[in-house]
């Protein structure tokens, strides 16, 4: 293939395939460590969607903020946050990003612009907002992005969430990742219109925008136009992204709802990474720097589960602590 | 010397909050062009420009949402909720993510900010606008709760809230804005968690806040003047944090305690302030305690239905003559 009108290039192509790499390769782990009985409680996996988190990984400065839902080790990873913080928190130990306090719906790490996973669903648009309005207010130009699924689209605040960041054009990206499925019930069944985010967009004066989610370099193209033009103060942006996990909606969750047809040819066929691979070879990318990238992954990660399994479990002490400010839980005198 | 009311002392200890901190916004539904549907906050936005004095949509979602997201980065929000009784559309934000988010992340994020908000019966508007709502918050770790008595409090308790790090729910009584006092000095400044003994007696205590403190305090007086009983008046102020120390030293002097309390019957902050009393002073109670509450029903709209149904000054001064008597 011709490497004419590359708008994307080989650096930022590479930096897809990092994040790609990461967020595949971690939540694999993920999975793994669970069936080893090293994660307890939930989880819920974004195999598959990795394509969304990483091209906002790869286009957002370290400045801008990120707000994610309880499937959000992926957009976790793509800001930066380090593997053994978000293994060790799924694995409830010390080295987790929150020291175990939070769990995998909760993945925090305000270092690297990741302002909270959410697990209420919906919950987190009219949050993302305030940092946005921050931002305007001070004149950072940090741009604010909010992912969550296609079921949040039928929640009060999504709507509520949309309107005012358009009546006080805010820096911000509200991110659909529609994975068809709203838990466990197809999301067309339950959602008067066909494209559940993009549908609605014209009802807060915003663009219609769906892509291909699955797509690295669709979402990138989408995700940077929509990154700079909050920068720029012209305003929100809602994208639907068309994506499919993997595996179902949770550790609980066996899908069989889905018909099996349709799961694997998502799976066989659209899968991001493979479409990655492929694209990056098509653009004449050397095949040794693809794999030794995902081997040098795949090493980084077992060092990190190392990590982790070895840190210790949390001290019972934290248990009282930061409830308030000063550090402490003291609710009287 | 000025005469302030207590809806004066709301704008009044928001404009000084403001003109000291250029952290510190406003939003809310009506708050703006209109100054509050109570009047609450006529001309901040004159003075402080419609960047820092939002007026928005009725989505208390989303209001809450903003504030708390532009508290995590820095700034100091006080987000307008009109009726306590919409705390309800918008409990999601306070309980789940204000209240939890500073704990869930270890410390990573603070959220210094103060959600005000109209609270109490009085105005005969039925039970989806009247209800006092201050043991909700008290019942959810990591909320601060003020709920002032009287102008000065709203200002010196509102500079405190503002400036604590901590969210706060600040529950402004509907029934106390005509109320007036002259205020010398507007610079004020009241610790959370700092109760105000407003009578002192050996006879009995009464542990109140809002607008149920003024009313003890005027049922205290006759008993006094009408039947020469002492009674102990404290004003909380504040549920989170609660002063225990000025609670344990009126408890002991009298050891006749009585909360009056305008929240429903069940649950309601009296309750968990008398199973604090008689677990740490047994010992020092001379009988039970008694508490003085709305009974556990909705709010009724009809005049003289709810005057006879949040505590009266009457039925204070009755159930504490009838507790000595009995006594």
């Amino acid at each position: 293939m011709q490497k004419i009108n590359d708008d994307i290039g080989e650096s930022i192509r590479l930096k897809l395939w990092d994040q790609l790499l990461t967020l595949r390769l971690v939540e694999k782990k993920a999975y793994d460590l669970f069936l080893e009985n090293l994660i307890k409680g939930t989880s819920h996996l974004a195999l598959g969607q990795e394509a969304i988190g990483s091209a906002f990984g790869v286009v957002l400065e370290k400045k801008d903020y990120t707000f994610c839902t309880y499937r959000g080790h992926a957009h976790t990873l793509s800001r930066g946050a380090s593997i053994e913080g978000v293994l060790g928190e799924l694995m409830g130990r010390e080295c987790g990003l929150m020291s175990g306090k939070g769990g995998s719906m909760h993945l925090t790490d305000v270092k690297n612009g990741v302002m909270g996973s959410y697990a209420i669903v919906g919950a987190h648009l009219p949050i993302a907002n305030g940092t946005a309005w921050a931002s305007q207010y001070n004149n950072t130009g940090a741009v604010t992005t909010c992912f969550f699924g296609d079921g949040t689209t039928n929640i009060g605040a999504f709507h509520e969430a949309l309107n005012l960041a358009q009546i006080w054009k805010l820096p911000i990206v509200f991110v659909c990742e529609n994975n068809l499925y709203m838990e466990y019930t197809p999301i067309g069944d339950v959602t008067a219109v066909e494209h559940p985010a993009a549908d609605r967009a014209s009802s807060y004066n915003m663009e219609k925008i769906i892509v291909d989610g699955n797509d690295p370099d669709e979402m990138y193209r989408v995700a940077k136009r929509t990154v700079e033009k909050a920068r720029r103060g012209e305003g929100p942006s809602l994208i639907e992204a068309k994506t499919y996990r993997h595996s179902g909606h949770s550790r609980a969750d066996p899908a069989k709802y889905r018909p099996k047809e349709e799961a694997e040819d998502w799976i066989k066929n659209k899968d991001p990474i493979k479409i990655y691979r492929q694209r990056m070879l098509d653009f004449g990318i050397n095949e040794s720097i693809i794999t030794s990238m995902e081997n040098d992954m795949k090493e980084k990660i077992e060092q990190a589960t190392k990590v982790c399994k070895k840190s210790s479990i949390p001290s019972l002490d934290l248990i009282h602590k930061d409830v308030w400010a000063n550090g402490g839980s003291e609710w009287h005198n | 010397m000025a005469q302030l009311t207590y809806r004066n002392a709301v704008s009044l200890s928001i404009a000084q909050c403001m003109r000291k901190d250029d952290k510190v916004l406003f939003l809310g539904e009506d708050i703006g062009q209109a100054g509050g549907v109570f009047k609450t906050t006529v001309g901040l936005l004159e003075e402080f420009g419609p960047v820092r004095v939002k007026d928005t949509p009725i989505s208390e979602q989303a209001i809450l949402g903003a504030a708390m997201g532009a508290s995590m980065v820095g700034l100091k929000p006080i987000a307008e909720i009109m009726f306590s009784d919409f705390l309800a559309v918008c409990w999601d934000i306070v309980a789940n993510e204000i209240a939890k988010t500073r704990y869930m992340s270890d410390g990573q994020i603070t959220l210094p900010l103060v959600i005000r908000t109209a609270n109490g019966a009085g105005s005969k508007f039925g039970a989806q606008h009247s209800q006092s709502l201050e043991n909700w918050s008290m019942a959810v770790p990591g909320l601060k709760v003020v709920a002032p008595s009287n102008p000065s409090d709203v200002i010196g308790l509102m500079t405190a809230a503002v400036a604590d790090p901590d969210p706060v729910i600040f529950y402004e009584h509907k029934s106390l804005y005509p109320m007036k006092e002259e205020i010398e000095n507007t610079d004020l400044f009241i610790n959370l968690g700092e109760a105000n003994t407003m009578l002192q007696g050996n006879d009995a205590c009464i542990i109140s806040l809002g607008l149920m403190a003024q009313r003890s305090k005027e049922a205290a007086l006759i008993l006094k003047e009408k039947h020469n009983i002492a009674v102990s008046v404290i004003d909380l102020r504040t549920l989170v944090p609660l002063d225990l120390q000025t609670i344990t030293r009126e408890v002991k002097k009298s050891g006749l305690v009585f909360t009056v309390e305008e929240n429903p019957r069940l649950c309601g902050w009296g309750a968990e302030i008398s199973s604090i009393i008689v677990e740490k002073f047994f010992h020092n109670l001379k009988g039970p305690i008694t508490r003085i509450t709305t009974p556990h029903i909705p709010l009724p709209s009809a005049d003289i239905l709810e005057d006879n149904t949040i505590p009266t000054v009457q039925r204070i001064v009755d159930t504490i003559l009838h507790t000595i008597k009995k006594g």
